[in-house]
């Protein structure tokens, strides 16, 4: 593997008394999709949440260890966080469109970073966008509609297409595509395989048909601790770990 | 009979059929067949015994001046040459002679004649009074004891008693609350008769002291409320630009920034503001800040008065401050965090998130706390009654005196009045101007804070 994006490096979270994340190692490469999976409670969201400091947000979380960006420790006191977010994207589990037009939606990124200077510029940056994300064609005539006005499945596109727009190095998803029907699903996961040539991309699921199809890696978590990280095929056909192996085949619980 | 004694007797006698029905109830209890518990026999006769019998002794005694007054006006012509005019008059020296008001005169025939028939008609009145009490009793007591059986279902029942007692209780309220409109609104209508509607409305003349004698120098009265609506509006405008800035940032801060320690004492602390009483607001208005401006205002070199709309608008401006910062913090904590989080992941700051997400998002119920307070600021009384005079200036600067709508009822109301002049009646008017001002401003904030919540559920 090349220098990792992201490497973890005994990562504890605490939420009050409740220990939610066991010193955990995990290094993330560039140009790759890594799935997190594993029984509801086990600590994904929390962990993703500790790659762009989404935690802090939450008055009684707490972590220990170091998270390197690129070699340098996101819970620094030189980090900004602004920075860090605008680096590090994120992608919700139930999409979360703001009340407002949805060129306002993809262009509030560029925005607030005063990444353009023209409206032309802005024009581009959100056309591209969504291009990316797959939703350009089906909402180029109504850009000034109301976001939320979309179909769950374009939201959450909608929602990418935000993240893109910020130019980010890596996007967090959490479970993308639970709020979605199997056609939204299938299109998130095309446009997910798409935009690995340009992003790392860190994906929670509970779908493990979903993991093994967009997901080259794959980290299976079991109450706050990471038991096997591996090639996705080798996860699904032949884990090493007992605990795996019983949430894969359906004889966990 | 007194009303306490009709009152303790209806009480006795349910007490006696609840202990009735509660031992008979125990004694066939072992018929296995019981639909109920002892309590529900006891309950049920109890409300029997007591509700009707309660409810008619009220409305009857409620109802009894007039009969009184209906059985005097039909049976007085017959002993006495009465005008239908001066019955009135009448009537009201037999109340006064009875009362021993006025010394009873054996010479005067209106007295000797006129009491007759009139302590006549109370007598009629109460008897009946007792024998249709007696009757309801005799009825109630009957049905409970013929209910009191084991075939009997006595919790259905009682529970069914139950609801349409409460429902009724709570229905009192609601006629109490159309009772008052009405009111209002008949003696506006009487007002209406003597002052042109569009007068009222439109003009800009309020000089309510109409002349008692003809003779009398400006007895005109002239009833043109738009300064006295003017200086309600000014006073209230200055009142949010002091709430809104202040109510709003604080909600901010407290659902925002402050940490759930700090709002737990912050919170209270600032509800407290709403619950101060107003004539200490008043006090406030009229001594501390209203002296102050005008201080200010001399060494500035102004002619000031301390009486303002801007010590006024100051003063109860402070007071919403509650009304918008507790609306505003509930609605802005309703944001769904999944759009503040939304925000944050594209590397908005806290204070961009705010501003461009939470605040848009929670505008419509900002707005709708910002209409309660002002509804609430217009009906308020007792700070201008204090602080802010009662001249009717139709102006726009706020260091002048104005008056507003409540104040001007209160001096229209205070001190012994005709009650039919048209002085008193604009009151009426006045108030029901303000009531229907503020119900629409009510109905309307109510309407947006649903609509609001049905958003994000
Ligand atoms: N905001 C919070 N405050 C306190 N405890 C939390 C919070 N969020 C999560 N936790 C706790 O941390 C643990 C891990 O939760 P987390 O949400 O990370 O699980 P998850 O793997 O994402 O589960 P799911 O698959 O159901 O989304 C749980 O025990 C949970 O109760
Ligand atoms: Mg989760």
């Amino acid at each position: 593997m090349d220098k990792p994006i992201f490497q973890v490096k005994g990562v504890d979270v605490f939420y009050g008394d409740n220990h939610a994340i066991k010193s955990v190692n995990l290094d993330i490469a560039r140009n790759e999709v890594i799935s997190l999976i594993g029984p509801s409670g086990c600590g994904k969201s929390t962990f993703i949440r500790c790659l762009n400091r989404m935690n802090d947000t939450i008055e009684s979380a707490r972590i220990s260890g170091e998270v390197l960006l690129e070699g340098e420790d996101i819970y620094s006191k030189e980090m900004d966080v602004v920075m860090l977010r605008a680096r590090v994207g994120m992608v919700f589990q139930k999409p979360n469109p703001f009340p407002k037009s949805i060129y306002d939606n993809v262009a509030y990124g560029p925005r607030i970073h005063g990444l353009v200077d023209t409206r032309s510029d802005l024009d581009d940056i959100v056309k591209e966008s969504l291009q990316k994300a797959g939703l350009w064609e089906e909402v180029k005539d109504r850009l000034t509609a109301i976001g939320t006005s979309l179909s769950g499945g374009q939201q959450q596109r909608l929602c990418i297409a935000r993240t893109i727009a910020v130019g980010p190095e890596v996007i967090l998803m959490d479970e993308p595509c639970s709020a979605l029907d199997p056609i939204a699903t299938a299109k998130i996961e095309d446009l997910i395989d798409e935009l690995r040539e340009k992003y790392a991309i860190v994906i929670v699921t509970h779908s493990m048909q979903q993991a093994a199809r967009v997901s080259q890696r794959t980290a299976y978590f079991h109450l706050g601790e990471i038991i096997e990280v591996g090639d996705t095929d080798q996860i699904f056909t032949n884990p090493k770990e007992r605990l795996t192996e019983d949430y894969i085949t359906g004889r966990f619980g | 009979m007194s009303l306490s004694a009709y009152f303790v007797i209806n009480l006795i006698l349910a007490l006696l059929l609840y202990l009735y029905g509660r031992s008979r109830a125990i004694a066939f209890s072992s018929s296995r067949k019981l639909f109920a518990t002892k309590g529900y026999f006891g309950l049920h006769n109890l409300l029997v015994a007591f509700v009707p019998s309660f409810l008619f002794v009220l409305i009857y005694t409620l109802a009894e001046p007039g009969m009184i007054r209906y059985l005097v006006q039909s049976a007085l012509p017959s002993v006495l040459d009465v005008e239908p005019e001066s019955f009135q008059f009448i009537y009201n020296e037999l109340l006064n002679v009875h009362a021993e008001i006025i010394p009873f005169d054996a010479s005067n025939t209106t007295h000797t004649l006129g009491l007759a028939v009139y302590v006549g008609a109370i007598n009629t009145v109460s008897i009946s009074k007792m024998l249709l009490f007696g009757s309801i009793v005799l009825i109630a007591t009957m049905y409970a004891l013929y209910r009191t059986n084991p075939s009997f279902n006595a919790r259905v029942h009682a529970e069914l008693m139950i609801k349409w007692i409460l429902m009724l209780l709570s229905m009192i309220s609601v006629i109490t609350t159309f009772g008052i409109l009405l009111s209002v609104l008949f003696e506006s209508i009487r007002f209406f008769g003597q002052v042109s509607i569009f007068d009222f409305l439109f003009g800009t003349q309020w000089s309510p002291q109409t002349a008692i004698r003809e003779d009398q120098v400006g007895s005109s009265g002239a009833f043109g409320a738009v300064p006295v609506f003017g200086g309600t509006l000014l006073i209230a405008l200055v009142a949010m630009a002091v709430a809104i800035p202040f109510g709003l940032f604080s909600a901010i801060f407290l659902s925002e920034y402050a940490k759930s320690s700090t709002k737990d004492i912050l919170k209270p602390i600032l509800e407290i503001l709403a619950g101060i009483p107003t004539v200490v607001y008043g006090y406030f208005a009229a001594l501390v800040i209203g002296p102050f401006i005008r201080e200010l205002g001399d060494n500035l070199g102004w002619q000031l008065t301390s009486e303002s709309a801007l010590a006024v608008g100051l003063v109860m401006g402070v007071m919403i401050i509650p009304f918008v910062s507790s609306i505003s913090s509930d609605v802005i904590s309703a944001v769904p965090m999944s759009l503040r989080e939304g925000s944050y992941g594209c590397g908005a700051t806290k204070s961009e998130t705010i501003r461009n997400v939470v605040l848009p998002a929670a505008l419509p119920g900002i707005i709708a706390g910002v209409l309660l307070a002002v509804s609430r600021a217009i009906g308020e009384t007792m700070i201008v009654v204090m602080a802010a005079g009662l001249a009717a200036n139709l102006t726009f600067n706020p260091l002048e005196p104005v008056t507003t709508v409540t104040a001007q009822i209160v001096t229209l109301l205070v001190g012994d009045q005709e009650f039919d002049s048209a002085k008193t009646l604009a009151a009426f008017a006045l108030g029901l101007v303000l009531f229907v001002v503020t119900l629409l401003l009510n109905i309307y904030a109510l309407h947006v804070v649903r609509k609001y919540r049905e958003q994000y559920e």
